[in-house]
């Protein structure tokens, strides 16, 4: 389990009509346990509170040390960082794998204090790095693979979208007939208005204090839509779950603890459902939203090793890789053996001022009040 | 053989043409325009974007501003997302923001943003820089006067320089560009009407190119303004040359014509003394011919003296002179033979100069020729004068008899006229021709005594 140093987490359960709180203090986990899966949960915050200190570390190839902070599983980069190595035998990467908030303060107060050590930073948490970047943290960065981005995916050459992954709606198959299967976010608001519907306390989502990604996506959503404020309204009255991380989540579906789950990341879900055929994917039809892990090279001067290792990854060998790994995929949720799932109007996450709202204090404060309301206090 | 070789085989150095300081001239007003025009357009360039994002900046903070609201006698801002959305219209522009409460208080945004110099209204836009890159700031203040809440919360908007600029280089570029081919355009326009302008010249060269050698008549025609002098003169110069060829013609033809008698009359003379046996006969034709010699020679001073004084008159300067020494230096270079033959002749000149212009030499000639004309065909006693009355000044002669005959006078002045068989009418014909040159004319008046006189302008 890859979110899985020492740490602490937590489970909300909406907090209304006398639902019952519960929550789950679950006990550290070692990390070196072998793993089966492959576990890249987006798992962040809560380790906020503890030193910061990289969830796992791994170098790879000899020679002059360049870092990459992510907030990406090692696993799930590991072939595309090998294959970069190939043909840079004197290099190596420390690839050091953090979690969102802490990548951020991390980063911010390199940035402030001009001793930028990482080269390159990837995090899913791309409201983070455009506050990076407006606050003059990230280098330039020109080359014919960052140019070939869309205009969303990039802004000033210093940011840089290098995914596309969807939020989408996990279920399990064997607990929620296909009648039931939500196509949009009005048929969730469907399934849970009814006074006795089955799908009460069995909703799952991000608890957006914990994750960085689960605010983004929330946030988004307040932005996107009206729906958000009907969701967060049906979520409260019938004590849907917000939780931690991917892993935990979509654990749950499959087990049958939770009945569906809402705005997951899309990549993480294919993968497990390559395996495991009762787990069931929707794109959200009446939007899906898609977001694009985003790089920049931290310091008043790119490294020029980092540059590159960006311009393999936006290129059409990276892509490859990381399409592979199902980070990219023209159409992302083609491979579903349903073919039931059917890929709405797709709102990409832009890099640019706009996104500097998800991180203004005022606004923060008052979203997270709004999400606390609905779904109880969290941990103390 | 180019135009250029035949004119410096000539001695003629061509400088620069015409055309090429017109275009040249031309040239570098356009260049000190297009200067000054691309200075204005750089200008216009800044201010137009400067002025265009300014625009957002304000739509940006009033949408902030408007957003603020009192909650609990606290001011609380909801950013709104069109706020940063216009913001994003400058796409590759960092943007700096702060929302503050009274006394300074932070609500939202970067705490350590810049404050504007000096104080204002509560709208101010100012420069400063975001975290070491040139920005533009503004400031909107609005104030609330709430049972809860009074007092002031500043919005503060920033956005770096980016889109400014490449939108003023843009602005400026392209008006640039509009103004090279505009430049252009008129230089070419410059080119095509220098030449048209200039073709006048180039059908003149071409006129005097195809003229016979022979043909020294005036040019006519149409010929612009500009170029008028210098065809008139051409004209002139043409003319002086027309009349000394015709000088010399009627010269020669004179010479032919007045000599052929003589000398006939002469050979045939010579024949009989060479034959006549008899010492004294012999003796007496001798002496004929020696009057005849003598009368050639006169006839022949006066022809070489006309012909000079036509020539002086066409060609020699005019100077400014006083007409009583003309007179003086008439009767001492007179025929002393003449004057001491027929008694004396009398000066009567004024005291104050009479001052014409013309060449003292021609002049002399005339008066001398009046004269001895007086001299030999009138009466005595003989008086030279100067006079000058209504701004014309005149050299006379007068004598105490008639004049010619009427028939005669009508055709006095031309050549081979005259009333006595020794004269050839060649004297009045100089003065005339003297008079004509210099603008004036020859007078002759009365019948007894008899005057001519010489009437030129007088010199102001």
């Amino acid at each position: 389990m890859t979110c899985g140093e020492p740490r602490r987490r937590s489970r909300r359960r909406a907090a209304s009509g006398g639902a019952m709180l519960t929550r789950a203090a679950w006990g550290a986990r070692v990390l070196l346990l072998p793993l089966v899966l492959v576990l890249w949960g987006l798992c962040h915050g809560v380790a906020a509170e503890t030193a910061a200190a990289p969830e796992a570390v791994r170098t790879f190839g000899a020679g002059r040390e360049m870092v990459l902070r992510t907030t990406t599983d090692i696993d799930v980069m590991a072939p595309a960082i090998a294959q970069f190595l190939e043909a840079r035998p004197g290099l190596a990467i420390r690839y050091e794998q953090w979690g969102s908030n802490n990548l951020y303060d991390l980063t911010a107060a390199e940035c402030a204090a001009g001793t930028a050590s990482a080269g390159l930073v990837i995090s899913s948490a791309v409201h983070h790095l455009v506050k990076l970047v407006n606050d003059r943290c990230a280098a330039p960065w020109a080359s014919d693979a960052a140019a070939a981005l869309p205009d969303a995916l990039s802004w000033r050459n210093e940011i840089w979208g290098i995914t596309r992954e969807p939020a989408v709606i996990v279920y399990n198959r064997a607990l929620v007939p296909a009648s039931e299967v939500p196509r949009s976010r009005f048929d969730l608001l469907d399934l849970l208005r009814p006074e006795r519907t089955p799908y009460a306390g069995k909703v799952a989502t991000y608890d957006i204090e914990a994750s960085g990604l689960g605010f983004l996506f929330a946030f988004m959503d307040s932005q996107e839509a009206s729906t958000f404020g009907a969701l967060m309204e049906a979520f409260a009255r019938t004590g849907a779950v917000a939780t931690c991380c991917s892993a935990e989540i979509i654990e749950g579906v499959q087990e049958g603890r939770y009945l569906m789950a809402y705005n997951v990341l899309g990549s993480y879900a294919q993968t497990r459902a390559a395996e495991d055929p009762m787990l069931g994917i929707v794109a959200p039809s009446d939007y899906t939203l898609v977001l694009s892990r985003a790089a920049i090279l931290p310091g008043p001067v790119a490294d020029a090793e980092a540059g590159a290792l960006l311009d393999y990854l936006l290129g059409p060998e990276g892509q490859l890789v990381l399409a592979r790994n199902r980070l990219v995929g023209l159409d992302p949720l083609g491979a579903d053996p349903d073919g039931a799932e059917e890929a709405g109007r797709q709102v990409p996450i832009g890099l640019g001022p706009p996104m500097l709202l998800a991180m203004d204090r005022a606004k923060v404060a008052q979203f997270t009040a709004r999400w606390r309301d609905a779904f109880g206090p969290g941990q103390p | 053989m180019s135009l250029t070789q035949r004119a410096e085989a000539r001695g003629l150095r061509p400088t620069l043409s015409l055309s090429a300081r017109l275009v040249a001239g031309l040239g570098a007003l356009l260049l000190v325009g297009g200067v000054v025009l691309a200075l204005a357009a750089f200008a216009y360039g800044r201010t137009a974007a400067r002025e265009a994002f300014d625009r957002l900046l304000v739509g940006a903070a009033n949408d902030i501003a408007s957003t603020v609201a009192i909650r609990d006698g606290q001011p609380v801002v909801d950013l709104p997302a069109s706020a940063f959305q216009l913001l994003a219209l400058a796409p590759e522009d960092r943007v700096a923001y702060r929302v503050s409460g009274p006394g300074g208080s932070l609500l939202t945004g970067y705490d350590d943003l810049p404050e504007p110099p000096g104080t204002g209204g509560d709208l101010r836009f100012y420069d400063a820089e975001f975290l070491g890159e040139p920005a533009r700031y503004i400031l909107v203040s609005r104030r609330f006067a709430e049972r809860s809440f009074s007092g002031r919360v500043d919005v503060v908007v920033g956005q770096t320089l980016r889109a400014r600029n490449d939108l003023a280089r843009d602005i400026t570029g392209k008006a640039l560009v509009v103004l090279a081919i505009g430049g252009l355009a008129v230089l070419v326009l410059a080119v095509l009407i220098v030449r048209g302008a200039l073709g006048p010249l180039g059908r003149l060269a071409a006129r005097l190119e195809a003229r016979d050698p022979q043909d020294l008549t005036p040019l006519d025609g149409r010929v612009p303004r500009e170029v008028l002098p210098l065809v008139l003169g051409l004209n002139g110069f043409m003319g002086r040359l027309e009349r000394q060829f015709g000088t010399m013609r009627r010269l020669i033809s004179d010479t032919a014509h007045q000599l052929r008698n003589p000398v006939a009359a002469l050979r045939a003379q010579a024949d009989l003394a060479g034959q006549e046996p008899d010492a004294e006969r012999q003796r007496v034709l001798v002496g004929r011919i020696h009057a005849r010699t003598k009368s050639l020679g006169h006839l022949l001073d006066q022809m070489l003296s006309r012909a000079m004084v036509v020539h002086r008159g066409d060609s020699a300067r005019r100077a400014l002179l006083d007409l009583r020494d003309i007179a003086l230096e008439a009767v001492e270079a007179g025929d002393p033979a003449l004057i001491s033959g027929s008694g004396a002749v009398a000066l009567e000149i004024g005291e104050y100069p009479v001052m014409v212009r013309g060449d003292a030499l021609s002049l002399t000639e005339a008066a001398k020729n009046l004269l001895s004309n007086a001299l030999q065909h009138g009466r005595a006693p003989v008086r030279l004068g100067v006079s000058e009355a209504d701004g014309r000044a005149s050299l006379w002669v007068e004598d105490a008899g008639p004049g010619p005959a009427a028939e005669v006078r009508a055709q006095l002045g031309e050549r081979f006229v005259s009333g006595a068989a020794q004269g050839s009418g060649l004297g009045l014909s100089i003065a005339g021709a003297v008079a004509e040159a210099f603008g004036g004319r020859l007078e002759m008046s009365g019948s007894v005594p008899f005057r001519m006189a010489l009437v030129l302008e007088v010199a102001q």
